[in-house]
């Protein structure tokens, strides 16, 4: 979990997706591969090499107006091809805090 | 690259001499610190008008004794974030009473042209054409301030000082 | 409370409408992310894991219940129906969105309410004692000096470029409740033996990467000379502080590079030159800023009124008076202390309903004021003591009056990786089930004052180095393990806490938590010497042996 926001070598041990948040209410969002942003995990381009992961990274950092914090994190995928966060920081990115909120949704 | 002075864009009649370029006889010139203290004497004595670009991370000290024989000093902002030059500019306009041109270059945004001005910029290299159409505007977005610098703008507590004053005194 | 004038609300108000031109020009493309970064950061938002968060000033941790009503009502409009009080005596959102930011911040100006510079590398909130002008042997009220300062140093044209975050905290009483020690610049409001007011400044004090305790740059600056003073030290700072590793940025790695003595130096030589200048604090200022905080019209009341003599007979309720309810410095009043630690719940978390009903009870009860501590509870300052009883009633109602102040569950933790991009753990649970584990009062009470504080990451926003015991977050091999500390403490007597052994999986930390509880139960001398004397006495070795004798 250590911020991945440092990244300068880009470098991955498996396959990886790029994730941000989009810029104007900060929701959570994963690059597809059609140039864009979907906030389901599931719609995420999934890159296997670092060249492929670098691309995709450039790629999505040039959308400056619709993303911000562009970075490359790790999914697991499952048997029928389901991506699923690839650590736990993602785990929370995309199902939400581990607690209960004060107030129920 | 626009250069804003009084409150819009005007030319620039300072040209930048490169350190390996010749020095012209005459002419306004900007030339670099290290360049200009090569020499200073015979710098500041030249015709036509010497203005030095002073990095952010060296003392103005240095450069106090030339005060009076320069036309601009040129501070800098390698990025926008880095503040340095907004004491550097303070110092030579309120301690060592600069009144040539201070001139703000480097990356100069309008976000910062209030606390430019503040500090005693009268001079900007402005990055973008729309920032440097929008100065006037940008300038005129706040009224109120809270610390004294050299700008001569009365404080907020200075103006409630003044308005109790008037109150009292009418009573 | 200070009242802001035409001219306060003037500057908030300029401020929001440049924002709102700021976030249309990011929104728009003109900005880049790159040039827009800082501007929200000095406008209190950053981005987190799931959204941006929104950190709202709260100067010196004084609000009125018109505010805090207005602060309920942005967490209702705008975010998810609560809001988070932090170690900095400000409050956070954590699920604003950027478009609606400009909304949400001119909503607060009408109440007097900003976000300026709660975040970037500029001078923050200025923080104090929560129970400033309250406090018994107060030699006087250090708000009018904080709100001089805060005025001073917002949106200052020469440090709003600083090489990094530099804080303020200001303390008028001997027992330090602001934690002056660990500040960038911590000021001590006293009288000289001539009897003149004036500070003694602390410099270089601050947690994070590498805690530092704050030293003494200048035993007695005088009162007209603080904010020569404090451009002096700003400016020195501003042109030598580190700008080459964010890391090595702050103000106490430059005191500690060139030491204190030749820091003390420079900042002199600056401040000869200045001291005369326009920044001499003139008395009429001080008299004029005095003169617009307003103080309660108190009662001649008694001490032992017959509401709390027939109270007394409720031991929940006495529980609670005896934990809860501090001493006034008027006769009979009390200063109350609202619980934002129940059991099994977020620390120092509100919901926008509570929030209502708290600004209500201010109203009634505590002259409409309320004040946010850095161990994140709240306060009622001005509360008389025949209204005890029936104000105990309706906090327990809302939950506010857990009976666990400054006790083993009152614990002070950041919001971690639940909530923040920064974290390499969580924090928010570990202190749940902290709670749980620890929640039977008469146990608490029978442990005693002990401060645990839990940080999700190295940048020690939850003050861990300075807990009786600190619980740090890490990372290994993609798992979350905490590193436990032992000794600290934040007040005059401050100090950094030492490791008490490797760190420990999550599921452990509550299990070591109780070990060490049960090794001070065993070792104190007394029933009344605190965990944080034991442990002074005997040092760390008693304690490592109990929890890592298994482990």
């Amino acid at each position: 979990m250590t911020s991945p926001l440092e990244q300068k070598k880009i470098r991955i041990t498996g396959p990886s997706m790029v994730t941000a948040n989009r810029t104007w209410d900060g929701v959570v969002i994963y690059r597809t591969s059609k140039h864009g942003w979907s906030a389901d995990l599931s719609d995420a381009a999934i890159v296997r090499t670092s060249d492929e992961a670098r691309a995709l990274l450039t790629e999505s950092i040039a959308d400056d107006v619709g993303a911000i914090g562009a970075y490359i994190a790790p999914v697991e995928i499952k048997e029928a091809g389901e991506i699923r966060p690839g650590n736990l920081r993602e785990h929370i990115r995309s199902e939400g805090v581990t607690i209960d909120l004060p107030v129920p949704a | 690259m626009p250069l804003v002075k009084h409150g819009k864009v005007t030319t620039d009649t300072f040209v930048h001499v490169a350190d390996d370029a010749e020095i012209p006889g005459d002419g306004a010139i900007l030339i670099s610190a290290a360049r200009f203290l090569e020499d200073a004497e015979g710098l500041s004595g030249r015709v036509g008008r010497t203005g030095v670009i002073w990095p952010n991370n060296r003392d103005v000290d240095d450069l106090v004794r030339y005060l009076g024989r320069l036309a601009v000093v040129a501070l800098v902002f390698p990025t926008f974030r880095d503040g340095r030059a907004y004491s550097q500019a303070r110092l030579l306009r309120e301690r060592h009473g600069f009144k040539g041109e201070l001139r703000a270059t480097g990356q100069v945004l309008r976000d910062q042209f209030v606390f430019m001005l503040r500090a005693g910029f009268d001079a900007f290299e402005v990055k973008k054409d729309s920032d440097a159409e929008a100065f006037a505007t940008t300038v005129k977005h706040y009224s109120v301030f809270y610390q004294p610098t050299g700008d001569g703008r009365i404080t907020a507590l200075h103006r409630r000082m003044q308005l109790r004053h008037s109150e009292s005194a009418g009573q | 409370m200070y009242a802001y004038d035409e001219l306060d609300r003037t500057l908030i108000n300029e401020r929001v409408s440049e924002f709102r031109d700021q976030v249309k020009r990011r929104l728009s493309g003109e900005l880049t992310e790159d040039e827009f970064k800082m501007l929200r950061l000095q406008n209190g938002v950053y981005l987190q894991l799931h959204a941006y968060m929104f950190r709202v000033a709260i100067p010196y941790g004084t609000l009125s219940s018109e505010q805090l009503r207005r602060l309920a009502h942005v967490a209702r409009r705008y975010d998810r129906g609560y809001g988070h009080f932090t170690t900095r005596q400000n409050i956070q959102f954590n699920w604003i969105k950027l478009a609606e930011l400009p909304d949400a911040l001119a909503d607060l100006a009408e109440v007097g309410i900003h976000a300026m510079q709660t975040s970037g590398n500029n001078t923050r909130n200025v923080t104090s004692d929560q129970w400033a002008g309250v406090a018994p042997g107060e030699i006087e009220d250090p708000r009018i000096w904080s709100e001089l300062l805060r005025q001073y140093t917002t949106l200052h044209p020469e440090f709003s470029f600083l090489p990094r975050k530099f804080k303020f905290a200001i303390t008028a009483s001997e027992h330090d409740r602001a934690a002056i020690k660990v500040h960038d610049i911590g000021l001590r409001l006293h009288r000289n033996a001539a009897g003149e007011t004036g500070f003694e400044v602390l410099v270089g004090g601050g947690l994070g990467r590498t805690p530092f305790i704050g030293k003494t740059i200048k035993p007695f600056v005088h009162g007209h000379d603080l904010l020569s003073y404090v451009e002096s030290i700003l400016r020195v700072y501003n042109q030598y502080g580190r700008r080459d590793n964010i890391y090595k940025a702050r103000i106490k790695i430059l005191v500690h590079e060139l030491g204190i003595e030749k820091f003390a130096q420079e900042v002199e030589e600056e401040w000869l030159q200045m001291r005369d200048s326009a920044l001499a604090i003139d008395g009429s200022v001080i008299e004029d800023l005095r003169s617009r905080f307003s103080y309660p019209a108190y009662e001649k009341l008694p001490h032992m009124p017959d509401e709390l003599k027939k109270a007394a007979h409720d031991p929940h309720f006495e529980a609670w008076r005896k934990n809860s309810v501090f001493p006034h410095k008027v006769p009979g009043y009390a200063i109350v202390t609202l619980s934002l630690k129940p059991v099994g719940g977020p620390p120092g978390d509100a919901t926008a309903d509570q929030m209502d009903a708290i600004a209500d009870l201010a109203d009634k009860y505590s002259f409409g004021e309320i004040r946010v501590g850095h161990e994140q509870n709240l306060a009622l300052p001005h509360v008389a003591r025949r209204d005890l009883p029936v104000l105990w009633k309706a906090l327990d109602k809302i939950g506010v009056a857990t009976p666990n102040v400054n006790l083993v569950s009152d614990i002070i933790a950041c919001p971690g990786l639940d909530y923040c991009s920064l974290a390499n753990a969580r924090s928010i649970p570990i202190a749940q089930e902290l709670t749980r584990r620890f929640a039977n009062h008469e146990t608490a009470n029978l442990i005693g004052r002990l401060h645990i504080n839990i940080s999700g990451c190295i940048n020690a926003c939850g003050h861990h180095h300075v807990g009786h015991i600190g619980i740090l977050g890490v990372e290994k091999n993609g798992e979350e393990f905490y590193q436990i500390t032992i000794g600290g403490r934040a007040d005059e007597k401050a100090e950094v806490g030492t490791l008490i052994g490797p760190a420990v999986p999550y599921a452990e930390v509550a299990d070591v938590i109780e070990d060490i509880v049960e090794a001070y139960l065993a070792l104190r001398a007394r029933p009344d010497e605190l965990f944080i004397d034991t442990v002074k006495r005997l040092g760390v070795e008693p304690f490592r042996e109990r929890v890592y004798a298994t482990r």
